[in-house]
C-alpha cells in the first residue's frame, strides 16, 4: 500500500527499523526523547525503545559526540543528533580530529560506524547562528561521508545506508523539507515511501529531470528551486537537466561529467557559502576532467556573508528559482 | 524580607518599573508574533519572523542583577535575553525595530531577536548556548589590564552549565581573579530536558566549589533576594576580589520558544510556574507592607504600557533595510 510520508517521519521510521534489526543501534542528543527531536527526526522512538537506547543528553556536545566514538569503538552503532549544524563548533574537535580520523590513524584497526545528523538551512529569519548549511566545511575533512536527502524516499534509504555504513556519516536534513507543521515545505518533498526497510546507496547522484541545454546541479531545498526554474525555462524552449547530488562525500563525479558532456553548460546552485565550497568542487571536477563547456560555468550560492535576520535581507542573498532562471539565461 | 525596608523607596519603585516593563513588553511581543501566523502556524510568517524566546517569569533575575550595573559594565546574555536587555537599559525602540527586522533596529535588521548588540550599554547576546561565559572572562581581562573598574556579567541557563565553556571560563576567571559574575538562570528546562535529568548536582551554585569561588543559590521568586545576592557579588568583583557564581531559580511562564507545544512539560509544572510569579509576588509584597499605593503602581504601569506601545509603533512604522545591505559589513574598515 503506497503512502506518502513527510521527511521527518521517513527518517524516524528508518531509525526505528534499524534499531529493531540491530540492537547495537542507539540514539543520543538534545531533545531527541520526549520531544522527538526539535525537527521530528526521532519522533516516537522513546516510546518504542525506552530511555536507555534513546538518550536525551545535557547540552554537552563535546561529551556526547565524543562518546559516540567510544561506543563505536566497542561495536555499537550510535546515531547522534545535534539540532542545528550551526552548533557543531562546540564539538568540532571530536568530529574532525577524532571521529573522522580514527580509522585512518589506527591503520584500519578501528571502525567508526557513527551517524551524526543535524538540521541545516535558512529562509525563515533565524539569522546567522541558526540558518547555515556548512556541509562544505565538513565535506572538506577527510574521513566523513556527507549525505543530504531532498525527499522522504531518499531520506529513509540514505538513513538506513548511513546506519549500516562502517564509516562516520554526517546526515544533513534541511529544516524546510521536513514537512513540519510550523515550517512550510515544498509538497514535492513528501513522496511515497515503502514500509519495508531499503537502502539508497551513498555516493550516487540522481538525475531528477532530464534535459539537453544546461545542467543544473543542486542539493536539498535547492533541488526544488532548480526544478521550478527548469519548468519555467521549458516554457521558453530551454531544456534543463537537474541533478540532485544526494551525497557530497563520496561525490558522484561521473553523473556530473556525463550530464555536462551532454549539455555543455553548467549552473551550480548552493545554499552553503559560495567560496571554497561545494559549488567550487563541482566546477573543479568538470575542469580537471577536461570537459569543455560552451561557456564558463555559473554558481549561484550564498554570498560570503553571515545569514542576515531581516526577511528582506535574507531573501536578497538566498539562492532561488528566479536567480537560477536569470543565470541560465545569461549562458544560453 | 527584613531587607525590604532598608532599601530606598525609589529603588523599589525602579525595580518594580523594570520588572513590569519587561512583562508588558514580552506579552505584547507575543501578541504581535502570532499576527499573520493563523490559521496555520508558520515560523517564517508575520511581522516578527523567526524564533522568539520570551522571558516572562524570569524578570527578577535580570532586574535584581542589572540594578547594580552601570552602562560601562558588560552583560552578555543568551538566546532568551530581552529581560536583561531592558534591565540593562538598551534602547527599547531600537531593540524592537531589530526584532521586527527593520533598518532602524540596533543592527539594522542583521542580528535579530537572538543577536541583540548595543555597544553603548555593553550589551550583547547569542544564540549559542554557553557562549557568554568565556566572553565575559575577556571583558574581565580587559578591565584588569586597563586598570578600569567595570565588571562583566555572563548569563546562561541551567542547560548551559553543562557546556565545557562554563567550566573552562569559571576556572580562568578564578585563577586570574577577574571581575566576572557568572549568572545561571535556572528555569529547570533545557528546552524539553528537565534539569534533574541533565545535571548531576541539584544546585549549580555547588559547582563554584570546584573552582574555589563563592557560589550562591537564590530564589528568583523574591527579587529583593536576587538584588541582595547580586549586590554582594558585583561589589566583590569591583573590589578586585574575583569572580562569583550566582544561581537564580526562576520559572519559565511560556514555552522554550513561541509555538512550542510543550507536550513534554507536566501540567503541574506549568501551574507551579504560574503560581511562582515574581512580578505579582513583588507587587503584593510592596502593597501589603504599605510601601507603595495602588495609584503609584498604576502610574508606573501606565507609563510602561505607553513606552512599550511607542516602541512597537516605532518598529512597525520603520522601513525595512535596503536588500543590498545584506552584502555589506562583513569586515570592518570598508564594505
Amino acid at each position: 500500500m503506497p503512502r506518502k510520508l513527510p521527511m521527518y517521519k521517513a527518517i524516524s521510521e528508518a531509525i526505528a527499523q534499524e534499531m529493531e534489526r540491530d540492537e547495537n543501534v542507539f540514539v543520543m542528543g538534545e531533545d531527541i526523547g520526549a520531544y522527538g527531536g526539535i525537527f521530528g527526526a526521532t519522533s516516537g522512538l522513546l516510546e518504542k525503545f525506552g530511555p536507555e537506547r534513546v538518550k536525551d543528553t545535557p547540552i554537552s556536545e563535546s561529551a556526547f559526540i565524543g562518546a559516540a566514538l567510544g561506543a563505536a569503538s566497542k561495536g555499537m552503532r550510535p546515531i547522534v543528533e545535534l539540532m542545528f549544524v550551526d552548533f557543531f563548533g562546540v564539538a568540532m574537535d571530536q568530529i574532525y580530529n577524532h571521529i573522522a580520523k580514527a580509522h585512518y590513524m589506527s591503520g584500519g584497526q578501528v571502525k567508526m560506524p557513527v551517524v551524526i545528523m543535524t538540521a541545516m538551512g535558512g529562509g525563515y529569519s533565524d539569522a546567522a547562528q541558526h540558518s547555515q548549511c556548512l556541509y562544505g566545511l565538513f565535506a572538506h575533512v577527510p574521513g566523513l561521508k556527507i549525505v543530504i536527502p531532498s525527499n522522504s524516499y531518499d531520506a529513509k534509504g540514505l538513513m538506513i545506508s548511513a546506519i549500516r555504513d562502517d564509516n562516520p556519516v554526517m546526515y544533513f536534513f534541511h529544516k524546510g523539507l521536513m514537512g513540519l507543521g510550523w515550517m512550510p515545505s515544498p509538497p514535492e518533498a513528501a513522496v511515497e515511501v515503502p514500509e519495508e526497510p531499503y537502502t539508497v546507496p551513498i555516493g550516487e547522484a540522481k538525475i531528477v529531470r532530464e534535459g539537453d541545454d544546461v545542467t543544473i546541479v543542486a542539493v536539498a531545498k535547492m533541488v526544488y528551486e532548480a526544478l521550478w526554474a527548469a519548468e519555467e525555462l521549458e516554457k521558453e524552449g530551454i531544456s534543463a537537466e537537474v541533478i540532485d547530488l544526494r551525497t557530497l562525500v563520496p561525490l558522484d563525479r561521473k553523473a556530473i561529467l556525463d550530464s555536462v558532456k551532454k549539455t555543455g553548460r553548467l549552473v551550480v546552485v548552493d545554499e552553503d557559502y559560495r567560496s571554497y565550497g561545494m559549488s567550487g568542487e563541482v566546477i573543479a571536477t568538470v575542469v580537471e576532467n577536461g570537459v569543455s563547456l560552451e561557456v564558463p560555468p555559473v554558481r549561484i550560492a550564498y554570498p560570503d556573508v553571515p545569514v542576515p535576520y531581516s526577511r528582506v535581507l535574507e531573501r536578497y542573498v538566498l539562492p532561488d528559482k528566479e536567480k537560477i532562471i536569470n543565470a541560465v539565461k545569461t549562458i544560453i | 524580607m527584613a531587607k525590604l525596608e532598608e532599601i530606598p523607596k525609589e529603588t523599589l519603585l525602579e525595580i518594580y518599573k523594570r520588572m513590569h516593563k519587561i512583562r508588558t513588553y514580552e506579552e505584547t511581543l507575543a501578541e504581535w508574533y502570532y499576527k499573520e501566523k493563523s490559521p496555520r502556524f508558520d515560523i517564517s510568517a508575520g511581522p516578527i519572523p523567526g524564533e522568539l524566546h520570551l522571558s516572562s517569569g524570569q524578570e527578577s533575575a535580570a532586574v535584581g542583577v542589572c540594578m547594580h550595573l552601570k552602562p560601562e559594565d558588560a552583560l552578555i546574555g543568551t538566546h532568551r535575553a530581552h529581560h536583561f536587555a531592558i534591565a540593562k537599559g538598551v534602547d527599547l525602540k531600537k531593540m524592537t525595530a531589530e526584532i521586527f527586522g527593520k533598518a532602524t533596529g540596533l543592527s539594522g535588521g542583521k542580528g535579530g531577536h537572538m543577536h541583540l548588540f548595543d555597544a553603548k550599554y555593553n550589551f550583547s547576546c547569542s544564540g549559542i548556548v554557553g557562549a557568554s561565559f568565556p566572553q565575559a572572562v575577556g571583558v574581565g581581562i580587559a578591565a584588569k589590564l586597563k586598570g578600569e573598574d567595570y565588571v562583566a556579567v555572563a548569563v546562561g541557563g541551567d542547560g548551559a552549565a553543562n557546556q565545557g565553556t562554563f567550566h573552562e571560563a569559571l576556572n580562568l576567571a578564578a585563577i586570574w581573579k577577574l571581575p566576572v559574575i557568572f549568572v545561571i538562570e535556572d528555569n529547570s528546562w533545557a528546552i524539553s530536558v528537565p534539569k534533574e535529568k541533565s545535571t548531576a548536582v541539584s544546585k549549580n551554585s555547588e559547582r563554584a566549589a570546584a573552582y574555589g569561588i563563592p557560589g550562591v543559590s537564590v530564589d528568583g521568586m523574591d527579587v529583593i533576594a536576587v538584588y541582595e545576592v547580586a549586590k554582594e557579588a558585583i561589589e566583590r568583583a569591583r573590589r578586585g576580589e574575583g569572580p562569583s557564581l550566582i544561581e537564580i531559580k526562576v520559572y519559565r511562564l511560556r514555552g522554550h520558544f513561541e509555538g512550542d507545544p510543550q507536550h513534554y512539560r507536566p501540567k503541574e509544572d506549568l501551574e507551579l510556574a504560574k503560581q511562582k510569579d515574581p512580578l505579582l509576588n513583588f507587587e503584593k509584597m510592596l502593597l501589603e507592607k504599605g510601601i507603595v499605593t495602588e495609584e503609584e503602581l498604576n502610574k508606573i504601569k501606565e507609563e510602561n504600557i505607553k513606552e512599550v506601545q511607542e516602541a512597537i509603533d516605532f518598529a512597525v512604522n520603520s522601513p525595512y533595510p535596503e536588500p543590498e545591505e545584506a552584502l555589506k559589513g562583513v569586515f570592518a574598515g570598508g564594505e
